[in-house]
């Protein structure tokens, strides 16, 4: 078959073009392929490929500490994007709904947690529960409590930005036919602002759940001793030593991300599909 | 839209819980720092806010400039190069068949969902002198110096006795290029958006006119893109100014950024009130450029 040339806009058939996508894909996956692939390999020098193994993965799942802070960042990710999504919700409804009075400084104090750097908003949380002498030492799922709370606080403006992405799109006139027919304020709203808002929510949702899964600088300042969550213990662990155990950990978190990530991508497809 | 006055138990009930979370659990934890950076040490942890300006006047002093111009540089640097890499990959997504544009945008940003002390340590293992990098380096040093005996002139020694390893971790390169690892995405997302847009008869008009490739690039292609590369320089230089993980896994000793020293203020050299006037300077520093961002939207006629 006879090359067809180059057209003067086909960019992405020339070689150079090629090749500089070809080195960003590289130099942005190597690192994580070869840190996957090590964490199969059978040597603790983690550098020659010396066989197949899965013992790190069994010493990871052997660690009682390493398997303690992955429940806890399971268990911080679930209760505060339960909390993040209701008011991510309720402030996307506030701004879509309503004029009221210092509106723009309103929105902009929303946007400020998801400008300011992650350092500024973890030492402010660290100043106020030290300030507020937040208690500690509480049994197990309140003991997480303080992280939870600075966990919702970064994630439910993001949650509010999708949620509003979605409700711009929403014909008033249901609302209205709604009302018109006998609907309550209450019944429009769950029978007919929620149904409409539940992509928006399910991606939000997803997006607070990954957001506090990946977060470290922030829990860095709010976790104790006792409440040790998986990044700030894999930090420990780097900070210690480069080992295969490490990597079979963070292979397990690559994964578990990567499936989350394909599920919204996933639903957010079908969705689109639905309505087009 | 409708006035709140209309509906104001609806308006109350809705804003009552987003309000009290964001005063309580947000802007007050900011304001007490805020309060914290005009206040003086009294002992080991004590404080008292006096109103003191001292804490400011310290991060005058020379050694904590040098991390602030440090910080601002490393940002640009990293800015700088995120947008000569990232320019011709959004532009070779852009050109590619519409059925691969999808799968290669994917691939930029997958790398984003992963946790970022998780990439930060692949990098480690990548760039440490007995690393992947190191590794691949010997074996090409390896093999040349095989091809080289086979010419005949092994016995020159032609590069070096033996592989010398790159220290290419803990030092200010290694930041540079964990900032870029890990910002790429930011610059090659709004690039993408801004050149999706691109009229395309307006690049052909040019090349029909005579253009070269690189004249209608640069004078069609770059400044109908403009409103892409400051939203992705913004995108990039502000996280990248506020780094902590990096500079602090992959940086050496003279490495430092500022949020390593406001860290250490914070946890180690329990200095809070200095550590909260460095941290309000950044978050002033971050404003400034969203500050910048918008006047250049404005001066473009929007963004």
């Amino acid at each position: 078959m006879a090359r067809v040339p180059i057209g003067p806009l086909e960019y992405t058939r020339r070689t150079w073009m090629r090749l500089t996508l070809l080195a960003t894909f590289v130099f942005l996956y190597a690192p994580i392929v070869t840190l996957v692939a090590f964490s199969f390999n059978d040597s603790r020098r983690n550098i020659v490929w010396r066989g197949f193994t899965t013992k790190y993965y069994e010493k990871a799942l052997g660690n009682s500490e390493l398997i303690e802070a992955f429940v806890n960042s399971l268990t911080i990710a679930l209760l505060s994007t339960l909390i993040a999504t209701v008011l991510g919700a309720l402030t996307a409804l506030l701004l879509w709904r309503f004029r009221f009075p210092f509106k723009a400084g309103y929105e902009g104090a929303m946007a400020l947690p998801i400008v300011i750097p992650e350092i500024c908003m973890g030492v402010a949380m660290l100043a106020f529960f030290a300030k507020v002498g937040w208690p500690s030492g509480l049994p197990w799922p309140f003991s997480l409590s303080a992280i939870i709370i600075a966990h919702v606080s970064f994630s439910f403006p993001f949650v509010a930005v999708v949620v509003r992405a979605r409700l711009a799109g929403f014909n008033q006139e249901l609302a209205e036919a709604a009302q018109d027919l006998g609907a309550s304020e209450w019944r429009v709203f769950w029978d007919v602002m929620v149904p409409f808002m539940r992509p928006g929510l399910v991606a939000g949702a997803l997006l607070a759940f990954t957001l506090s899964l990946d977060d470290f600088v922030i829990t860095f300042f709010t976790s104790g001793p006792d409440t040790v969550t998986f990044p700030v213990k894999v930090y420990s662990m780097v900070r210690f030593s480069v080992t295969p155990e490490v990597n079979a950990a963070s292979t397990v978190l690559i994964v578990l991300t990567v499936l989350l990530t394909s599920a919204a991508l996933w639903l957010q497809f079908r969705q689109e599909k639905k309505e087009s | 839209m409708e006035d709140w006055r209309r509906g104001r138990s609806a308006f109350w009930l809705i804003g009552l819980g987003p309000t009290f979370w964001l005063l309580l659990f947000f802007l007050v934890p900011l304001a007490i720092v805020w309060l914290y950076s005009f206040a003086e040490l009294r002992g080991l942890v004590d404080m008292e806010v006096t109103g003191t300006l001292d804490n400011y006047a310290r991060a005058l002093d020379p050694l904590y400039l040098e991390v602030f111009g440090k910080s601002l540089a490393f940002a640009g640097i990293t800015t700088a190069i995120s947008l000569v890499v990232g320019f011709p990959v959004a532009l070779a997504i852009v050109f590619a068949p519409p059925r691969w544009r999808p799968v290669l945008l994917l691939l930029v940003i997958l790398p984003f969902w992963t946790n970022l002390l998780i990439r930060t340590y692949a990098l480690i293992a990548v760039l440490r002198v007995r690393g992947f990098a190191n590794f691949t380096l010997e074996w090409i040093w390896e093999q040349s110096n095989t091809l080289l005996s086979l010419l005949g002139l092994g016995s020159y020694q032609l590069l070096g006795e033996r592989f010398e390893p790159l220290e290419l971790l803990y030092n200010n390169t290694a930041v540079v290029i964990g900032l870029v690892y890990v910002h790429l995405p930011f610059m090659v997302l709004p690039l993408y958006a801004a050149l999706e847009k691109l009229d395309r008869s307006l690049i052909e008009a040019a090349l029909d006119l005579g253009a070269s490739q690189w004249r209608a690039f640069m004078t069609v292609v770059v400044p109908l893109s403009m409103p892409g590369i400051i939203s992705g320089a913004i995108l990039v230089f502000i996280p990248a100014l506020g780094s902590f993980l990096t500079p602090d896994l992959l940086g050496g000793t003279d490495s430092q950024m500022i949020a390593n020293v406001i860290e250490r203020q914070f946890k180690s050299a329990n200095d809070w009130p200095f550590g909260a006037a460095l941290s309000f300077l950044l978050m002033y520093l971050t404003f400034a450029a969203l500050a910048l961002r918008a006047v250049l939207a404005r001066g473009r006629g929007g963004i």
